[in-house]
């Protein structure tokens, strides 16, 4: 059978609609399959990234006895985030916020320069989407046999190949799930209790949320999620200007178009001989040849189509290419072209902005201390009169060791003459001057800790004070600053 | 019954069949899924209705299959609370109060359940954090009426103060003034005798000799008190009731006598042992 023939019929999504009434439902895209160049870059992009996102709970790390050996576990339970060797604790949440910024600012430059790159080639939505036409293409067949499929009467054999390839999905989208769950729990041990079902509600939830999320956006949604949901593709005309990096159709060399048969000669013509393929292949249904449209993902798999035909009418290749919209302006103008300038304001500007955020994450994580302190004073009683007159504030005192050690600190509060110090924990050895406080790996150790100064020194009203922690070799861990209340002046 | 279903030209949509003054209606139905949606709530309606309790009747309500009551919801989660802390409750009932202020993890958890009790029972009066107010003790100092060393706080909070209590702790100080025991001149002279004995007044034989008749007997010649008899020292810097010169006159004129309830009658064995320790670790236990 003639598959060119068929596609001649193919009609963009744009077109389509213009033929339709107000108010019309979705037309379904039926995406034909390509050989060429971008498909290939997709196939590895998408088993570069699916193979990150399945095989990174798996990785191990080893850090010792009585903690997760995970490489990568963000412990909602334990409220820690393990990576490798670095634990993040709860209130360094800063570090993924930094990240964030990071990946959003990394969005925007890539956008400047190669237009929509993420959503067409590492976008989750495109890689799942990707996947799941790929299952269905081999059990469904191409493009052709799905749509003839979809018009045939129900019978047992499309019922079979229907049900066949919703399972298939399925599972795809509950392994999706499972690993998406593995970053938040041992993976190994929670992959046995799933299946004993033995697991967590929570886990059992998530895995069912994330099944139905990625069944329902890859297989029923696809490119109603990068056209109507996705708020990306709003904004990205932002960061694109005339120098960015698209998928271009040449017009200038492709129109006229028309059919062209064997032996006819090219000229007063132009390369486009109105195959339809680029908008057979395109996976959201448009018209490359229509111009820029919110619609285009700028995944190229319209080029590799393109390029196909004109290998087999023998013109040259790329009549769809990546290119600048200024490059093709001026061409269509009969002037030699432009220069495709990547270090624009624009990008220097983004390239500035990751470097400065880069630069700050560092310099913030470099400087962050295995040794936290923190003083809160109670408030009830605010002070305390002794029998003899002394003035007592008393404070909890939390030590927070962020090493995989044991470590004893000594305890010292500075700026307040002739204070004593005095605990209440069965954990501190001794007491006043050389007191040390055992605080547990990873761990935060928290201590009351009573100062008491005499009737004749205390000071009146609130006077700044600092605790200081050090360990048993004398140097400085943390500090934190205070106060002590005496009696109102 | 509309008979004329036509296509709308501008809309493509089909007309409900209705006609007013040349003005036709489009038939725009719910969406499926929506529909079905409410369906399914009507479902979960008529399934609800007949397991929990939904109907009400002139007496009380249907019942439902499941039985299920928000009361019974609570009774097992306390429940479920009381044998999670079991185990650590019963070594608090079995432990004396000395060795679990040896055991660090027994003692964290006697410390965090007195807390809590605390903070239901004891805050009204004493304060958070026992800071105390007028007339009730500061928790969180050295001066104990009654002894602060970890087991006369037990015995306190036990048996209260001043109550009907078989072993409640019982003293009692005379209404000098108001039943006539002393003049007006008398407890003027004993008052400032008081405050002498914090160096805040100077000594007059008259006071004196008041102190040795009436006072002397509880709270001791040197002033300093009886923890035996709930007798406060008056030598210090620690007032109950205001430590100016009217506030004790009224003091030694009407006396106070304030009290406590027995909480032993209350609060389980193991409650009272975790407030006794953490009423000790406020600051001011012995």
């Amino acid at each position: 059978m003639d598959t060119r023939h068929k596609d001649d019929d193919a009609v963009s999504l744009r077109t389509a609609k213009a033929a339709l009434p107000l108010y019309l439902t979705r037309i379904k895209v039926y995406p034909r399959a390509v050989r060429g160049l971008w498909r290939r870059v997709k196939w590895a992009a998408l088993i570069l990234l699916l193979g990150i996102y399945y095989l990174v709970p798996w990785l191990r790390w080893d850090r010792g006895p009585g903690v997760p050996d995970q490489a990568i576990l963000i412990d909602l339970d334990g409220r820690r985030g393990w990576f490798f060797d670095v634990v993040i604790w709860p209130q360094e949440i800063y570090f993924v916020t930094g990240l964030l910024i990071l990946a959003a600012f990394g969005l925007f430059f890539a956008t400047s320069l190669f237009g929509r790159v993420w959503c067409g080639f590492a976008c989750p939505q495109t890689v799942w989407t990707d996947l799941f036409m790929l299952v269905e293409r081999l059990i469904e067949g191409d493009r052709n046999e799905r749509m003839r499929l979809d018009k045939a009467p129900i019978s047992f054999g499309k019922a079979a190949r229907k049900g066949l390839k919703h399972a298939a999905w399925l599972v795809i989208a509950a392994a999706t799930g499972g690993a998406w769950i593995f970053y938040y729990v041992d993976a190994p041990t929670t992959l046995v209790s799933i299946f004993r079902g033995t697991a967590s509600l929570e886990v059992y939830f998530f895995i069912g949320l994330l099944t139905a999320t990625t069944y329902l956006l890859a297989g029923w949604a696809r490119e109603q999620v990068c056209t109507y949901m996705c708020p990306w593709p709003r904004f990205q005309a932002a960061m694109l200007d005339e120098q960015s990096v698209i998928v271009t159709y040449q017009k200038w060399r492709g129109e006229q178009r028309g059919k062209h048969k064997a032996g006819q000669g090219w000229e007063g013509r132009g390369d486009c001989v109105d195959c339809n393929l680029c908008v057979a292949v395109c996976p959201t249904g448009i018209d490359i040849r229509d111009g820029q449209q919110t619609e285009c993902i700028g995944c190229g798999l319209c080029i590799d189509a393109c390029n196909q035909t004109m290998v087999k009418v023998g013109r040259p290749q790329d009549l769809i290419r990546w290119d600048t919209l200024a490059n093709q302006q001026a061409k269509e103008q009969g002037a030699r072209g432009v220069e495709w300038t990547p270090l624009r304001p624009r990008t220097l500007l983004y390239a500035a902005l990751l470097a400065v955020v880069s630069a700050v994450i560092l310099v913030a994580f470099f400087l962050r201390t295995d040794t936290e302190l923190t003083v809160q004073r109670d408030r009830s009683p605010n002070i305390v009169r002794l029998s003899n007159g002394d003035v007592r504030n008393s404070y909890t005192v939390k030590i927070l060791n962020k090493t995989q050690a044991e470590v004893r600190f000594e305890l010292a509060v500075e700026k307040l003459p002739g204070v004593t110090l005095g605990f209440l924990a069965p954990e501190v050895e001794g007491a006043g001057a050389g007191t040390r406080m055992t605080v547990r790996p990873d761990s935060v150790g928290t201590f009351r800790v009573f100062l008491t100064v005499a009737a004749g020194t205390a000071p009146r009203g609130s006077r700044p004070i600092e605790f200081i922690v050090r360990d048993t070799a004398g140097r400085q861990r943390a500090a934190h600053a205070s106060v002590f209340v005496g009696p109102a002046p | 019954m509309p008979t004329k279903i036509e296509k709308d030209a501008v809309s493509g949509q089909d007309t409900t069949g209705h006609e007013w003054d040349g003005v036709k209606e489009l038939n725009t139905p719910l969406p499926t899924w929506w529909v079905y949606t409410f369906y399914a709530c009507i479902v979960f309606a008529l399934v609800y209705c007949v397991l929990y309790p939904s109907w009400p009747s002139l007496r009380g309500h249907t019942e439902g299959l499941l039985g299920h009551t928000n009361r019974a919801d609570l009774a097992r989660s306390l429940e479920a609370q009381t044998k999670s802390r079991a185990a650590f409750v019963d070594r608090i009932r079995t432990t004396s109060l000395a060795d679990i202020r040896k055991d660090t993890g027994l003692f964290n958890f006697a410390l965090a359940g007195g807390r809590s009790a605390f903070q239901t029972n004891c805050i009204q009066c004493h304060g958070a954090g026992g800071a105390g107010s007028v007339g009730y003790p500061n928790l969180a100092d050295d001066k104990w009426l009654w002894g602060g060393e970890i087991g006369q706080i037990h015995t306190t909070i036990q048996h209260g103060i001043r109550n009907a209590n078989e072993k409640s702790r019982q003293g009692l100080m005379p209404r000098f003034g108001a039943d006539e025991l002393l003049t007006a001149a008398q407890v003027a002279a004993v008052t400032d005798h008081v405050l002498s004995l914090s160096g805040r007044a100077k000594p007059t034989p008259e006071g004196a000799k008041v102190f040795q008749e009436q006072c002397l007997a509880c709270h001791q010649a040197d002033g300093k008190g009886n923890q035996e008899l709930g007798a406060p020292n008056l030598t210090d810097g620690i007032w109950l009731y205001g430590g100016d010169r009217d506030s004790l006159y009224r003091t030694i004129f009407y006396a106070r006598n304030g009290s406590m309830p027995a909480w032993g009658e209350r609060l389980d064995e193991a409650t009272l042992k975790m407030l006794a320790l953490y009423v000790h670790s406020l600051g001011g236990g012995r």
